[in-house]
This record gives structure tokens, sequence and C-alpha cells, in this order.
């Protein structure tokens, strides 16, 4: 089974929202992807990992992350970060204190949960807490729930980061990646 | 490698922050990076004189061994120096173990431990009394971090971990004093520099 899922998964891949995040990724040359992860970013993180292209590996804390893609882009390589809503949550210091007065084309992709079917109330609390916290700090973001609009958002908004030095965060809907379903 | 058993913390020479960070600066001749972090860290290490290779971080406490991992792994070719505070660390010992699975050789880390916040009024660290920072580096994958006995030990361990097979951490006891100088609070500028530091960008 293993082996007729790697055959027939470049193909079907181009076409998934992951597949798509990672072409993307790489036409923009977006080398160094640091991710603390999430069920529904497994098929992306697993991807990214089986192409020698990118750089990839998990970090302690989602802060941690923007730390070393703020290093890697000072030392002249792109990255992104993913994460879970949750550990967006825990970013306002490093976003109001490095990413952003700095001016670091941070490139965050959110695989948003705690909204459309979700099962844990905490989950949905601090789901309400991120985009007043991207708007507060009038942050670029993006909610992305059609897989035909994926590849525009994410490519337009990686390189506006780049070209006028700011972040984007670019949150994946359940609309677009299924979200995590309530059986765990 | 690690030397930490028999120099224990309460045995080494307690030092000064801005006399060891001139003392590396006075090393430097092949345009290393050096990343300060939060507070009397990057003071001193501005104190020390500025160097287009030199980042200062103005806030995210706990950041300057992440950033100076990110600058490691996109210039391998290229000595990364970063110098961070006890009471920093400890909000981000998570971090060790990063950087202790990429293991970059290029990456060599001082910590400035003087057991407590120096600049919010030296109150202890939660770790102060009980914690050992480089045993807790060396339980987290960095092997070689090791505790500088007196400020020559420390001279010696910087002159080695730039030949060194992975990374290195280098531990120093510091007195309470505070930093020597302040760095100019212009984070657009300080980023810009340092890129330009880093053969990233030419200036305008």
């Amino acid at each position: 089974m293993a082996v007729a899922e790697e055959k027939t998964s470049p193909e079907t891949s181009e076409k998934s929202w992951h597949g798509i995040v990672l072409q993307t990724l790489k036409r923009n040359d977006v080398r160094l992807v640091p991710y603390v992860p999430d069920r529904v970013l497994t098929p992306l993180i697993k991807n990214l990992h089986a192409d020698p292209f990118f750089t990839t590996f998990a970090t302690a804390r989602e802060e941690e992350a923007v730390g070393i893609v703020s290093g890697a882009w000072m030392g002249g390589m792109r990255s992104a970060v993913l994460m879970q809503t949750s550990g967006f949550a825990t970013l306002a210091n490093v976003l109001a204190s490095l990413a952003i007065p700095y001016q670091i084309p941070l490139i965050m992709f959110v695989s948003e949960r705690g909204t459309l079917g979700e099962f844990n109330y905490g989950q949905s609390l601090v789901c309400r807490t991120m985009r007043p916290v991207l708007d507060s700090l009038a942050m670029e973001h993006h909610t992305i729930t059609r897989l035909d609009e994926l590849e525009f958002i994410a490519d337009r908004s990686i390189k506006q980061a780049v070209t006028t030095q700011a972040p984007v965060a670019l949150i994946l809907s359940p609309l677009l990646t299924g979200g995590k379903a309530f059986d765990k | 490698m690690s030397t930490t058993n028999d120099t224990p913390a309460r045995n080494t020479q307690v030092m000064n922050r801005f006399d060891l960070t001139s003392r590396l600066i006075a090393k430097l001749k092949n345009e290393e990076a050096v990343i300060g972090g939060i507070g009397n860290t990057n003071f001193d290490l501005w104190a020390a004189g500025h160097r287009p290779q030199n980042f200062y971080m103005l806030g995210s406490m706990g950041l300057a061994f992440p950033i100076a991992l990110g600058v490691a792994l996109a210039q391998p070719d290229r000595r990364v120096f970063a110098l961070e505070g006890d009471g920093s660390l400890l909000m981000q010992l998570g971090s060790l173990s990063t950087i202790a699975t990429l293991a970059p050789k290029n990456l060599t880390m001082v910590v400035m431990d003087n057991g407590i916040y120096q600049i919010t009024g030296a109150q202890p660290t939660p770790g102060a009394a009980v914690a050992d920072l480089v045993a807790i580096a060396v339980a987290s994958g960095l092997t070689n971090s090791t505790w500088a006995a007196d400020e020559d030990d420390f001279e010696r361990l910087i002159e080695q971990s730039l030949s060194a097979a992975g990374p290195t951490l280098i531990g120093v006891r510091i007195d309470d004093k505070p930093g020597t100088g302040t760095t100019r609070r212009d984070p657009v500028q300080i980023r810009e520099r340092f890129m330009h530091g880093m053969g990233v960008r030419e200036p305008l």
C-alpha cells in the first residue's frame, strides 16, 4: 500500500492543497521550513521532508521557528513557518518585537483549528484571538477557503511579503483542508 | 569533550560580560556574525565596538540562539556566534534540542550566567540556585558544552569552537554589573546593516 501511495502521490498531490503549497514554496525559492506540527499539515510536512530541495524540521515552539527564519532571511535564505492556530496565539511578542519592527518577510501558514466543527472549546476560543491580533498589528493576512484560489493567494502573498519586507499570515481554512474531524 | 563534571559552575571564576565580549570581538578576523540577545548582552556587544556583522535584539527575549541558528543554516561557510543571558535561555530551552538535532558546525553559543535578571532589578532567575545550564545543554544533545574556568579558558574555548565538528556552547559565570553601553534602538537600520555585513545586500 505504501508503494502504491508513493507512486500515485506526486500526481495527486500536485492538485491537492498541500501539493500546491509545496510547489508554490519551491517556485518562490522558499527553502527552509521549520514547523510545529498539526494533524492537518501532516501530508505537507511529510512531502517537505521527502523533497531534498527543502530543509524542514520541527521546533519546540512557534516563536523559536520565527527566530530561526528571521536569522535565515538576514543570511539570505527564504523561509516559511507552519503552525496551528493555537501556536499562532503564542506569537504576539515576537511579531511585535522582531518580525514587524525589523521588517522581516515572515511567511506563516496557519492551519486553522477552532471553527467549522471544532470539538474542543479551548481551541475555538484561541481561534478567536488570531484575527484580532493580526489586525491590531495591521498585518497582511488571508484566509484561504478554495483550492482554485490557493496558488494565486499563496504565490502573490509570498512575493508581496518579500518585496514589501512585511510578514504575512496565510490561514488554511477547514474549507480548504478538511480540517480536523471529531473522531479523536 | 564536555568537562562539565570536572569544572562545575561553582568552581569557575566570576567574569565580566563586557570584558568577555571585548575578548571575543578582538578575535574576529573573518567577518563572523555575532547575535546579541536582549538587554545587557547586546548592550555590551554594542559597547565592544559596532561592526556590520553584529545583530542586536531589541525584544523577542530568548531568541538569540534561534536567530543565530537561522544565520548559520543560511550561510554554512560563515562562523556565527550568539551571546545569550541565562534568564533568556531559560525561556527557550527547547531551542537547544533543535540546534543539537540540526548540528550546524559553524555555530558557537555563549551563555552569560549571572543567575539574575540584572536589568529588571537583579531578581534571581528560577534556575539560579539549582540549575546548571551547561548540563542542560549537554542533556539537550549539545555534547560540546563547557563552563569556561576563567578568561583564558574562555578564549581557548572560542578558538577551539572554530574547528569543532558540531555546535559549541560555552557557559560563563559573570558578575552582576549592568551593560556598558546602550544600543541605538533602530531595528530597521540594525537589520539592514547586518544584511550588508552578511553580504546579502548592497547599501542603497
